[in-house]
C-alpha cells in the first residue's frame, strides 16, 4: 500500500497499464512535459511513439484516437481543459461512441478520455467552470468519476481495460487528496457503487467532489443523531441502480447532491429512477441538490451562490426528513 | 503499373482498365436500383447516389493494397463496393436486414468492414478524416506501410475539423491521401460561393503535395492515386487530391420532391457528356482492349449481381426488436445496462 495523491494514482494507473499492454498510448495537449500532472515523465520512459504532444485540435485528436483504437491501439486523452468536450463533440457522442453499433458490431473503440482538474474550482469564470458529465451520460458514453485516489487508481484500470470508450472526470477540488492505494493492479468495475459510510435515516448520493461535502455533513448531523448512508455511484454510466436501491429500500429517504446543472443532470436520473422504481420504499419527496441552472460567475461570492453546498445539502436534507409521503 | 504501354491512350494493364469499367457499370447499377428501391420503401429513407462520380472511387480503390485503408462518406456505396464489398451484403445492409455488412446497424452511410479496411462510411461531412490519420499512424507503428484514402467532398473543405486531420498526417508523416470529390456543389450551395479559393490553394498551405485531377477519367485517377500512394508508403508522405467531378443526381433521392433548382441545363448537359460509363468503354474499344461484347458480357455480369443481391436482401430476416439493446456496446447488454426499461416505470 502506498498513501497517493488522487491524481499521482491516476498516472501510477496509466503507467501501469502502460507497462502492461503495449497498445496502450497518450495523447493530449502538454502531455509530454506532464503540464496537467498525469502524464509525467512518461514520454521519456515510453517515447515519442506512444505518449504524444497533439496540437489544439480537439475534434481532430479524439477522431485520431477513434481510428487509432479502431485498429488496435487503446488510446488514452487527455482533455487539458473539460470543456473542451465541446470542440470534440462530434467526435466522442457521434462517432466514437456509436461506431460499435452502427458497425453491427465489426468495431470497437476502447479509448478513455481524461477531463483533468474538472468542475469550478475558484474563479475560473464561466467557459472553464462547468462540470459536462451528463451530455455524456444523456449520449450513452460510460462515465466514471472517482472520488477517491484508491478508485482513480481502480476506474482507470477499468477505463483502460473497457472495449467502449470510457470518460473519466477527475475533479479540481478532489484530485489533489490522499488515500491508501493498492501497490498491485486492482481494477473497481464499472457500474459497482460504494458505500461511503453507513447509515440508516437518509441515503445521499453523491459523486466525485460532492462526496466530501456529504461525508461532512453527516458527521455533523450524526451528532444530533441522525445517521446519513452517503453512497457514492463511482460510475455514472453504467449505473449501480441495485446499489441505490438496497441504500434507499432501508433508509426510505434519498437526497442527491450532484455538481452539474439541474436540469436534465445526474441528479434527475438519479431522482426520476427512485420515484418510478422505489415508490413503495420512499417515505418523503427526493431531493436534488444541484448547480443553479446559470453560467458560473467569476466573482466567487457568485460562484459560491450556483455550487451544490453542505449547507443546501443539509437543508434538504432536513425538508426530507420533515416530508412525509405517508 | 505501365501508363505508357502498347495501349495508347489508355496506358494502363489492360485487365485494370477493364476492371474500373466493371467497378464503374457495377456502382451506377447498385445505385440505379437503389433508387427504384427508395421509390418502392424497400429502402428507408433517402439515399446519396454518387451516379456520375464513379470513376473516382474507381480509380482511387483499384490503386490502394490489400493492407490499405479508407474512410468514405453519406455518397459512399462507390467506395465500399470499389473496395471489393460484397454487393449483396451491402444491399442486405440497406435494406436494413441482419445478413448485411453492419447487421442492418448502419444502413447506407454507415457501412464498414474491417476486413477491407473500410473504417465507416460516415453520415456527418468531414467527420471520417482524422479517424483515417489515427487509424494508418497506428497501422503504420508496428512496421506496416499502410496508406489510406480518405473521402470527403468539396463541401467538406469548410469544416475545420478536416483541417484539423490533414495537419496531424503533416506533423506524424501520416500517409493519408485526402481524397476532395469536388462535385462543384454541398446540397445546392455552390463551391464558388461558399468557397473564397480554389479548393487545392485551400489545401495548399498545409504542407503537403497538392494535385487536381480530372476526376471524369478512372485513369488518370488511378495514376494520381498510384503515385500518392507509392510516395506515402515510402516515406510517410500524405497527399491532397482534388477530383473534378459532378452528380447527375440530386444530393440524395429525395431532392427531386423538394422542387429546389440550383444548377442549369447547359451545366448538367455539358458534364453528362462526360459520363465515364459511356467514354471510358469507348477509348478501351477504340484502343482494342475490350473486344467486341466485352463490355456487354460484363454489363450482364454486373446485371445478374444486382439481381441477386436485391434477392438475397429481400429474403433476408430483419433483426428482432427484441435485440434493440445488444450492440450498443461492445461489452454487450446485460445486468441492466443499457436501462431496460424505456416504454413505461
Ligand atoms: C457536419 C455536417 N453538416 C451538415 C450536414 C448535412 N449535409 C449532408 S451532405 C451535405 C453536403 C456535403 O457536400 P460535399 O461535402 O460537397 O459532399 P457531396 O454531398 O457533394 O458529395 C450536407 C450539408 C452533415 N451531414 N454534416
Ligand atoms: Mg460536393
Amino acid at each position: 500500500m502506498a498513501r497517493l495523491r488522487y491524481l499521482e494514482a491516476l498516472r501510477k494507473a496509466l503507467r501501469d497499464e502502460m507497462i502492461r499492454d503495449d497498445s496502450v498510448i497518450v495523447l493530449g495537449e502538454d502531455v509530454e512535459a506532464g503540464a496537467r500532472g498525469m502524464t509525467t515523465g512518461l514520454r521519456k520512459e515510453f517515447g515519442a511513439e506512444r505518449v504524444k504532444d497533439t496540437p489544439i485540435s480537439e475534434a481532430g485528436f479524439v477522431g485520431f484516437a477513434t481510428g487509432a483504437a479502431l485498429v488496435g491501439k487503446r488510446p488514452v486523452v487527455e482533455f487539458q481543459i473539460n470543456t473542451m468536450i465541446f470542440q470534440s463533440f462530434d467526435q466522442v457522442v457521434n462517432q466514437a461512441a456509436k461506431f460499435h453499433l452502427m458497425s453491427g458490431g465489426e468495431f470497437r473503440v476502447p479509448v478513455t478520455y481524461v477531463f483533468a482538474a474538472s468542475g469550478a474550482a475558484f474563479g475560473n469564470a464561466a467557459q472553464h467552470s462547468d462540470h459536462p458529465y451528463p451530455y455524456l451520460l444523456h449520449a450513452g458514453v460510460k462515465t466514471v468519476m472517482p472520488a477517491t485516489a484508491d478508485d482513480a487508481y481502480g476506474l482507470m484500470l477499468s477505463a483502460i481495460r473497457d472495449d467502449d470508450p470510457v470518460a473519466l472526470f477527475s475533479p479540481a477540488l478532489i484530485q489533489g487528496r490522499r488515500a491508501e492505494v493498492p501497490d498491485e493492479p486492482t481494477a473497481v468495475p464499472l457500474g459497482v457503487g460504494r458505500v461511503r459510510r453507513p447509515g440508516g435515516d437518509v441515503t445521499v448520493v453523491a459523486a466525485g467532489p460532492t462526496i466530501p461535502i456529504a461525508l461532512r455533513v453527516a458527521d455533523k448531523m450524526a451528532a444530533e443523531g441522525i445517521e446519513l448512508e452517503v453512497w457514492d455511484p463511482r460510475s455514472l454510466l453504467p449505473l449501480d441502480r441495485d446499489g441505490i436501491a438496497r441504500s434507499v429500500t432501508k433508509t426510505g429517504r434519498l437526497a442527491v447532491i450532484d455538481d452539474a446543472n439541474r436540469t436534465c443532470g445526474f441528479a434527475a436520473e438519479v431522482a426520476a429512477f427512485a420515484a418510478s422504481e422505489l415508490f413503495g420504499h420512499l417515505r418523503a419527496p427526493v431531493q436534488r441538490v444541484t448547480r443553479a441552472d446559470v453560467p458560473i460567475s467569476f466573482s466567487l461570492p457568485l460562484e459560491a451562490a450556483a455550487l451544490p453546498t453542505a449547507e443546501t445539502l443539509e437543508k434538504a436534507i432536513r425538508a426530507t426528513l420533515a416530508g412525509s409521503a405517508s | 503499373m505501365s501508363r505508357r504501354g502498347a495501349n495508347g491512350a489508355i496506358g494502363l494493364e489492360p485487365e485494370l482498365a477493364i476492371s474500373l469499367y466493371r467497378t464503374m457499370r457495377l456502382v451506377r447499377r447498385f445505385e440505379e436500383t437503389c433508387v427504384d428501391l427508395v421509390k418502392d420503401n424497400e429502402i428507408a429513407a433517402v439515399v446519396h447516389e454518387s451516379i456520375g462520380q464513379e470513376a473516382v472511387a474507381a480509380g482511387v480503390t483499384a490503386a490502394l493494397g490489400a493492407r490499405d485503408y479508407l474512410t468514405s462518406t453519406h455518397r459512399g456505396h462507390g467506395h465500399i463496393l470499389g473496395r471489393g464489398a460484397d454487393p449483396t451484403r451491402v444491399m442486405a445492409e440497406l435494406m436494413g436486414r441482419t445478413t448485411g455488412t453492419n447487421r442492418g446497424r448502419g444502413g447506407s452511410m454507415h457501412v464498414g468492414a474491417p476486413d477491407l479496411g473500410i473504417l465507416g462510411a460516415n453520415g456527418i461531412v468531414g467527420a471520417g478524416t482524422p479517424i483515417a490519420v489515427g487509424a494508418t499512424w497506428a497501422a503504420r507503428t508496428d512496421g506496416g506501410d499502410s496508406v489510406c484514402a480518405a473521402f470527403f467532398g468539396d463541401g467538406a473543405i469548410n469544416q475545420g475539423v478536416v483541417h484539423e486531420a490533414m495537419n496531424l498526417a503533416v506533423i506524424w508523416d501520416v500517409p493519408v491521401i485526402f481524397c476532395c470529390e469536388n462535385n462543384l456543389y454541398a446540397v445546392t450551395t455552390s463551391l464558388s460561393d461558399m468557397t473564397g479559393v480554389p479548393i487545392i490553394e485551400r489545401a495548399g498551405g498545409v504542407g503537403m503535395p497538392v494535385t487536381s485531377v480530372d476526376g471524369m477519367d478512372p485513369g488518370a485517377v488511378h495514376d494520381a492515386m498510384v503515385e500518392a500512394t507509392a510516395r506515402g508508403r515510402r516515406d510517410g508522405t500524405p497527399s491532397f487530391i482534388e477530383f473534378r467531378t459532378y452528380r447527375y443526381s440530386g444530393h440524395h433521392t429525395a431532392e427531386a420532391a423538394t422542387g429546389v433548382d440550383y444548377r442549369s441545363d447547359a451545366e448538367m448537359e455539358s458534364w453528362r457528356r462526360r459520363d465515364p460509363l459511356v467514354t471510358w468503354p469507348e477509348r478501351l474499344a477504340a484502343g482494342g482492349i475490350l473486344a467486341a461484347g466485352g463490355k456487354e458480357a460484363i454489363d450482364a455480369e454486373v446485371e445478374a449481381l444486382i439481381a441477386e443481391s436485391v434477392r438475397f436482401a429481400r429474403n433476408s430476416p430483419w433483426p428482432e426488436p427484441a435485440e434493440v439493446l445488444d450492440l450498443a456496446y461492445a461489452g454487450g447488454a446485460g445486468d441492466g445496462f443499457p436501462a431496460t426499461t424505456w416504454g413505461g416505470t
